[in-house]
């Protein structure tokens, strides 16, 4: 790790200028992730800027929504009880990441920049495309048993490791962001702020020089009380998904009124998928309905070579979430 | 020998109870240290610098510019490493050193594997010689041809070694006719098994402090399972008179085999501390762990049988294939475990093995023995079901009740119908359906599986010191080292019996080359060679005293020949009459004896009798004993699975092991254990696995949140029950070990229990939800 310079933000307008003014630099919240980087040598940063004493705290309702300030910890938002009343999927998700001491200080803003666990990009003694564009991409045909299956690209197979980032997907999460380029706040769906990989891989969202996330918002809906996240690893705990899936339904009278699915584990981006919900919606929630839908969820799935069973996992697991969920 | 050892006479003794560990208060506190944390003046820090590469060569080290950066101190690469008296690079030395590789990294340019040393940095601080290692520029030349990652590549070439273990085990065995027994065989079943490259991951990592206290006197402070060996490599490899290296471990955080040797980076560590003329401590990464202290390798096994329609085995063949580094042709040995387990006539063996660009395999928990129960404990249990006959019956119908495998020597004990037994009441194994895929709770199909454990009693010695002082206490030394497993705690036990005092008035001292030799802490040796040593030291104590007091007209004993006396519990007395006796610390306060030694020697073999008229007491230290006896634990394994028939997933929901490991010196440490071994053999069945990457023969998970080893989450509540045994054949406490024996057939237990789940046959490990889930469709 190289050396680095401490600096602790006390407003938005510093914590931004300081990073707009220094490309080596990078916000620090909880760290968790941030630290490991800079520690195997994937990111090297000049300057550290503490963003934890800025105002991004609190779990709220409000006309948009369900608010949840980006520093809130994953632990404390995991047992907020707005949350797990109006949004399950969101709590499951998250108590389903890391483990305790982790959650307790990693921050929200922080797991949805998270970065891949590809161990390809991991060690830096292997070319990657991502850490270093246009290096190659050895996962392509190497041990790529834990990687995305979905919105690959011949450059990148990184799978996105977030939990959360799956949930805040399929209920219609809204990123606040600020301090970017003309430094006004901005508001950024989920499903719009992770990039697809492409032939740029190392660009992964929409987040300008200096730009902060500082809160999420989780618009009510009956689809979103009536979630669920599942997640399938190679252990019981403390592991990244394999496979995972988020989904809600409102149910009226026997027919799927609104549907909401998405899945972890299989995408370089948390995987949401439009179509899957729109076979839904008008059918009874039967078992026949939750196949057809979890094949049209992976309709577009490009294995390789060691990870051609998340494509039926993936399916199975989309059935187990919806069939679970109307319980 | 009908007689039982005196030792197990002592009434009401503390050997045996579950005594809590005498250094858990040290452990839970932080004053226990481990050899990475000696703070000695002037300690300056050691770190690797690793290959990137699997295959080629160096071409230049930038060492000015590393020694530019602030605190470095010193770079020690292949150009500049000073000249060692041998090096283990050719097959004496190797020999000679009792080296685990016959390659020392940093004395040629050529890199073999990925993650090989090429330099080791010193600086005045850890960061300063972490970050000088990460920015160590070195030009690399690939070699022409892609380094070789496995046996399954294409390009490597398969042969035949002759003999695998470096020399220890013959390549081939055969005994009978295999393949007339086979040809007549009416019932021929034939399965291959995968195993991955499995790391040992120990919590403590590798770690060395090194501190030069003259220019041909070395203390270490090392990690290691043996202070011995440790010190023979290094005495050798400097060229310094064994006497003059002093190595030290007064606590280990877990080895598992890898620790079980002299790896390159401690003597890489000395050199650096003799270089820069200070102390130097270098502590592995976690991902250098991966490639500094070897690893199980990856291997594949192919187990035929041939049996009646009745289930009796006719005829056993296996065939192993391996992966080996450039230079040794280790492979474990998995086909021993096979050859002794049941009653046949006709086995044969054969291992393979074929070169790749990793680091040499070494020792692991149960080394053979773990992959070799997986193969025949699978294969059994597919007999059984085939034939439809109970997994445990048909295990029953092969009971061997001698060695086949040691020309039909008896046992010198074997408990283990008892723990099929004990062990099948535990689980309640008669009340679950025989068939296979038959039981279903809700969307869960539920198993129950067992196997059979063997381990052998491998041949070792030790010594012990006793040094008893007159106002009651005593101080107890052995050059063992404990692995975290109670070695300080049984055998304050053991030596507290043994003099008659209170646990608080013992103390045992462990883990130093200056203490009498003990071997190292490996193969379940341990317990078994260490307590003996103790209790023959103890013997030598009271001998002295008989003698004492035989010349001492104030002594109820004045006048009586030595010999007819003996000691137990703190007193000599006449073995003819035991009224006639006095207390040791009388004896010695009258004589005025500040104080007492005696030395004693643990041997594999020995037993110990008590006298009886015309055999005076004493160990039987015939060596005949030894090679009259087959000496093994046995035990078994049970438990139940549930298995998510759609996503794959499987959770051991009960574990029950019941042993026969001889005498348990601490019923509590020893429930750990087996604990322990079972835990380590669920993950690997389940979870564990090292990936190499096929190209670039590096791995690609060589942490542990790539490294799955089980969580709390993973592990029901165990159920762990001894077969008590008096064995008077193996060593003079009758204790077997079992430290290896708690894993063996924990992962066909598991597989056994997983077919009877989903009547579907896994054998390729680790068994991950896709296997299980394709398993169930297919």
């Amino acid at each position: 790790m190289n050396n680095f310079s401490y600096t602790p933000a006390a407003t938005v307008q510093q914590a931004s200028a300081a990073l707009k003014a220094d490309g080596q630099a990078a916000f620090i919240a909880g760290g968790t992730a941030l630290i490991d980087l800079m520690k195997s040598c994937i990111e090297d940063h000049t300057q550290l800027v503490d963003i934890n004493r800025l105002p991004f705290l609190g779990i709220s309702s409000t006309t948009a929504g369900l608010r949840l300030g980006a520093l809130e910890r994953m632990s404390d938002t995991a047992e907020n009880s707005l949350v797990i009343k109006d949004f399950p999927a969101v709590s499951q998700a998250l108590l389903a990441s890391a483990s305790p001491q982790l959650r307790n200080i990693a921050s929200l803003g922080g797991n949805l920049l998270q970065r891949t666990r590809c161990p390809y990009f991991r060690d830096p003694a292997f070319p990657c495309n991502k850490r270093v564009p246009g290096s190659g991409c050895p996962a392509q045909t190497g041990d790529n048993r834990t990687l995305a299956i979905l919105g690959t690209s011949a450059a990148c197979i990184a799978t996105h490791a977030s939990d959360l980032s799956v949930a805040l997907a399929a209920l219609d999460a809204v990123l606040i962001l600020t301090g970017g380029t003309k430094g006004q706040s901005r508001e950024v769906p989920l499903t719009d702020f992770y990039r697809l990989p492409g032939t740029m891989p190392h660009l992964e969202n929409q987040l300008q020089p200096g730009e902060l996330i500082t809160a999420i918002t989780l618009p009510q809906a009956a689809h979103a009380r009536r979630s669920l996240y599942l997640k399938v690893r190679d252990r019981a705990s403390y592991a990244y998904a394999l496979v995972s899936a988020a989904v809600g339904l409102d149910v009226q009278a026997g027919i799927i009124k609104s549907a909401r699915v998405a899945l972890g584990g299989v995408g370089t981006v948390p995987w949401r998928s439009h179509a899957a919900e729109k076979l839904l919606v008008g059918q009874a929630p039967t078992e026949a309905a939750f196949r057809a839908a979890a094949a049209t969820a992976v309709h577009e799935a490009s294995p390789r070579e060691h990870n051609k069973f998340k494509v039926e996992l993936a399916q199975r697991t989309l059935v187990r979430a919806l069939t679970d969920v109307v319980g | 020998m009908t007689s039982e050892p005196a030792f197990f006479d002592t009434p009401n003794g503390l050997v045996g109870q579950p005594l809590s560990r005498v250094d858990g208060h040290a452990k839970v506190t932080g004053a226990a240290k481990y050899s990475a944390e000696f703070s000695l003046p002037g300690l300056v820090h050691g770190v690797l610098a690793t290959s990137t590469l699997a295959k080629g060569r160096i071409l230049s080290i930038d060492m000015a510019a590393t020694l530019r950066q602030p605190g470095v101190i010193a770079v020690l690469t292949h150009e500049n490493l000073p000249k060692l008296a041998k090096t283990p690079n050719d097959t004496q030395g190797k020999k000679d050193i009792g080296a685990p590789m016959q390659f020392l990294p940093l004395t040629s340019p050529e890199i073999h594997y990925a993650g090989q040393p090429v330099a080791l940095i010193v600086a005045d601080t850890l960061e300063r010689a972490m970050e000088a290692a990460a920015r160590l520029n070195v030009r690399y030349e690939a070699a022409p041809i892609a380094p070789i990652a496995t046996f399954h590549d294409p390009k490597a070439t398969i042969f035949d070694p002759l003999k695998v273990q470096d020399g220890k085990t013959p390549g081939h065995t055969k005994r009978g006719d295999v393949v007339a027994a086979m040809a007549a065989a009416p019932i021929k079943l034939t399965a291959t098994y995968s195993h991955p490259v499995y790391h040992h991951n120990p919590i403590e990592p590798g770690a060395t402090t090194a501190v030069w206290d003259a220019p041909d006197r070395l203390t270490v402070y090392e990690s290691t399972q043996g202070v011995t060996r440790t010190q023979t490599a290094l005495s050798q490899m400097l060229g310094l008179p064994r006497e003059q290296v002093r190595v030290i471990t007064k606590f280990l955080g877990g080895g598992f085999g890898c620790k079980g040797s002299c790896w390159p980076h401690t003597v890489l560590t000395a050199l650096a501390a003799k270089m820069v003329n200070r102390p130097v401590k270098l502590a592995l990464t976690r991902q250098q762990m991966f490639t500094s202290m070897g690893h199980r390798e990856d291997q594949s096994q192919t187990l035929s049988l041939g049996a009646t329609n009745e289930g009796k085995l006719l005829a056993l063949k296996h065939e192993k294939t391996s992966t080996t580094s450039p230079w040794d042709n280790y492979a474990e040995p998995n086909s021993k475990i096979i050859d002794l387990l049941y009653a046949c006539d006709n086995f044969e063996s054969q291992y393979d093995m074929a070169r790749a660009n990793v680091m040499t395999s070494t020792f692991t928990r149960a080394p053979g023995e773990a992959p070799g129960s997986f193969a025949i404990e699978c294969l059994m249990d597919d007999l059984a079901y085939k034939l439809n006959i109970d997994p445990i019956e048909i295990r029953l119908r092969n009971y061997a009740d001698k060695d086949y495998s040691e020309k039909g020597k008896p046992w010198s004990s074997k408990s283990l119908k008892q723990c099929y037994a004990r062990g099948a009441e535990l689980i309640g194994w008669k009340n679950r359906d025989p068939r296979a895929g038959a039981t279903r709770q809700g969307r869960y199909l539920l198993g129950m599986g067992m196997a059979s454990a063997s381990y052998p009693v491998h041949n070792s010695q030790g010594t012990a010191r006793v040094r008893l002082y007159a106002d009651g206490h005593a101080l107890v030394q052995s050059g063992a080292t404990d692995l975290g497993t109670g070695t300080y705690t049984v055998m304050t036990q053991v030596a507290a019996d043994a003099l008659g005092l209170p646990l608080n008035k013992v103390k045992f001292e462990l883990g130093d080359t200056t203490l009498p030799t003990a071997p190292n802490s490996g193969g379940s040796v341990a317990a078994g060679t260490v307590s003996s040593s103790i209790f023959m030291a103890v013997q030598d104590v009271y001998q002295k005293l008989a003698k004492q007091a035989v010349a001492d007209k104030k002594s109820p004993l004045f006048g009586l020949k030595p010999e007819d006396i003996s000691g137990e519990n703190g007193r000599l007395s006449l073995k003819s009459n035991k009224q006639k006796s006095e207390g040791i610390l009388e004896v010695m306060t009258r004589n005025t004896l500040t104080d007492l030694e005696g030395m004693g020697n643990g041997k594999y073999g020995a037993g110990y009798e008590t006298g009886r008229a015309g055999n005076p007491a004493g160990p039987n230290n015939n060596t005949e004993s030894a090679g009259e006896h087959s000496m093994h634990s046995f035990g078994a394994h049970f438990c139940e699975v549930r298995v998510d028939a759609d996503l794959g997933t499987v959770r051991v929901t009960r574990w029950v092991s019941v042993i026969g490991g001889g005498r348990i010196l601490n019923a509590k440490t020893a429930r750990s254990q087996i604990i322990g071994g079972a835990v380590f053999g669920i993950g690997a069945v389940l979870m564990e696995a090292t990936e190499r990457d096929p190209h670039f023969a590096r791995y690609t998970n060589s942490d542990l949140a790539g490294y799955h080893i089980p969580t709390n989450a993973d592990i029901p509540a165990m159920t762990v029950e001894f077969v008590e045994e008096h064995d008077p054949f193996i060593n003079a406490m009758g204790v077997k070990g079992i430290g290896e024996i708690a894993t063996v057939g924990v992962g066909a237990a598991v597989a056994n229990a997983i077919f009877h789940a989903t009547g579907k046959r896994l054998r390729d490990l680790p068994l991950t939800p896709e296997k299980v889930m394709a398993g169930i469709v297919s």
